[in-house]
């Protein structure tokens, strides 16, 4: 792994994302970037299950609501070490989503992608009743738990680092599956699940572990994006927009493709940071991007990185 | 010795269709047995029944001491056993030494994946693909998935092969260099059951043959005997002339009546 350039460039930009606020203490950079992080996670996880097994998941966002609902109950109500929460969020939801994984992973295509729909909604009515979590007015948690980690202003330094952190090891985790037996034969499912079966993939075993493997990074990520906000509840948890937004960022940047999709979500951050902003477009990045996944669609299926790779054929061999 | 696949009384019904009627066989080790039949004689659902694609109302396959009735298609995979499809089924996006890869990876040596990569090379290089080995899967020409089908299959190592119709579609040549690659296989000592509708073909690469029509076994022997049985000749066959034809042609020189065509 570490004779392959690719594994370089991860860590360059995993260091360019750890250093580049730190110059100036630029604050502002910090929370873009933060927001960039949550959405590599996010999509380079969703990348798994869509770039290499071919599976639709329109539900990856319950594994980041649940992992924020864990993480935060953990600290609130039995006060637990912020890392300690994380852990026990990544592995919990790891374990629910390989049983759920178990069940629907039986059905393919539009049946499966319905039924990631129904595991949100299903799993945000069950919170919304859940009295320990607070019901539909969620947890808050109070200031104090900040202390642990150097009060309010540096704890958001170490929450940035931790999201960084976060967003490597998706990066790694991508990479490194890509390049192993198990992504080929997850490429394989991708590809023809019946002729990947009959050549001998363990095709349910492999897609359960993909589907709880792409849970455990964005649990950790849910539960340091609810963390930082020190409140949660479940319509901002399950809000199945950012499952949408994942799957027009692997669209966009390619999916299948590790760099591509990391290329994609930090673009679609920068757009949709101008477009939350400025006057003319606000609250408009969701029509934009329903547009720009129309476009991608039609015209460059296999997204920004599949457009380099087709004009740059040498580039198919650093930028994996 | 143990023989290397073994059907006892199978039967498959899809409704009120009998597609594998109580058919019961036995392979050898070593040994190319044809199976012929009309179309829709359940020669595919055969093949389905065997690798687990399908699992069988009733009877029993045992495949080289295991019993492997219902069994999964990835397991069945892991004991040795690999096939073509009649409909290739190439993984499209991904380079021929790729989808030879997987074959050896997930195939019954189960190997690490650089090695399965040299197994895939060599794979590729037996059926004529090494010149093509970073061509995406969807560039091939028909004769080329044929190939790769094959390809893939070999890179496994698997004890038994199931050839379902690897030579339609081929022009002349093609066949020539095929049936080339399918004895060489078998003289590596991998057990080959093929189905064909090339009749010269089969006739001539097969040790026995086995006929099915309607789903059931309607002869088995040498291939000279099965092409004189008039029963076959009817089903299947029908022309008299073209059963003489073939006898005399691949049949008849170890027959020693060597005289006519």
């Amino acid at each position: 792994m570490l004779r392959r350039p690719f594994f370089w460039i991860i860590t360059l930009v995993i260091a360019a994302f750890a250093v580049s606020p730190l110059i100036g203490n630029n604050v502002e950079l910090r929370e873009s970037l933060a927001l960039a992080a949550v959405y590599i996670t996010l999509a380079s996880n969703l990348n798994l299950m869509l770039g290499y097994a071919g599976y639709i998941n329109f539900g990856s966002i319950v594994f980041f609501g649940l992992g924020g609902y864990i993480c935060i109950w953990l600290v609130d109500a039995h006060s637990w070490p912020l890392g300690y929460s994380l852990l026990a969020a990544a592995i919990g939801v790891s374990i629910l989503s390989l049983i759920f994984g178990l069940g629907i992973l039986r059905l393919r295509g539009p049946f499966f992608a319905l039924s990631t729909i129904g595991i949100v909604e299903g799993v945000q009515a069950f919170v919304e009743n859940f009295k320990p979590w607070g019901g539909s007015s969620g947890i808050y948690i109070s200031p104090e738990v900040f202390k642990p980690l150097g009060g309010p202003g540096p704890a958001l330094w170490v929450i940035y680092f931790l999201f960084v952190a976060v967003m490597g090891a998706s990066l790694y985790l991508s990479y490194g599956i890509k390049i192993s037996k198990f992504g080929l034969g997850l490429l394989a499912i991708g590809q023809n699940e019946d002729a990947a079966a009959i050549l001998g993939v363990p095709t349910p075993r492999y897609k359960a572990l993909c589907y709880s493997a792409s849970a455990f990074l964005p649990a950790i990520a849910g539960g340091l994006y609810f963390f930082k906000g020190a409140f949660i509840q479940p319509s901002d948890a399950f809000d199945l927009t950012l499952s949408t937004e994942a799957i027009v960022i692997c669209m966009l940047g390619g999916q299948g493709t590790v760099s591509g999709v990391a290329l994609g979500a930090y673009l679609y951050e920068e757009l949709r940071g101008y477009l939350l902003t400025s006057s003319t477009f606000s609250n408009f990045q969701l029509v934009i991007a329903g547009l720009l996944l129309l476009v991608i669609v039609l015209f460059f299926p296999s997204g920004l990185m599949g457009f380099i790779h087709s004009r740059f054929p040498r580039t198919q061999k650093v930028l994996e | 010795m143990t023989a290397m696949l073994e059907l006892d009384r199978v039967t498959k019904r899809f409704g009120g269709l009998l597609a594998v009627n109580n058919l019961s066989f036995v392979m050898q080790p070593g040994e190319i047995l044809g199976l012929i039949g009309p179309n829709g004689a359940g020669k595919s659902t055969l093949f389905n029944l065997i690798n687990g694609v399908f699992v069988p109302n009733s009877g029993r396959i045992v495949f080289n001491g295991i019993d492997i009735t219902g069994e999964k298609p990835f397991l069945v995979a892991h004991h040795g056993l690999a096939r073509t499809h009649q409909i290739v089924q190439p993984l499209t996006n991904m380079t021929v030494l790729e989808n030879c890869t997987v074959g050896a990876c997930f195939g019954r040596e189960d190997l690490p994946l650089h090695r399965a990569t040299e197994a895939a090379r060599r794979a590729a290089a037996l059926v004529g693909l090494d010149d093509r080995l970073h061509m995406l899967a969807l560039h091939l020409t028909i004769a080329g998935k044929k190939r790769l089908e094959l390809a893939r299959a070999l890179a496994a190592q698997p004890k038994l092969l199931l050839l379902d119709e690897v030579l339609a579609g081929l022009n002349p040549t093609e066949v020539e260099h095929m049936i080339g690659v399918i004895r060489r296989i078998r003289d590596s000592g991998v057990t080959i059951l093929i189905i064909e509708h090339l009749m010269q073909a089969i006739m001539s690469l097969s040790d026995r043959i086995v006929v099915l029509n309607y789903g059931e076994k309607l002869a088995e022997g040498l291939p000279a005997d099965v092409a004189r049985d008039p029963q076959v000749i009817e089903a299947y066959l029908g022309d008299p002339k073209l059963a003489m034809q073939l006898e005399s042609k691949d049949g008849g020189a170890s027959h020693g009546n060597a005289a006519n065509v």
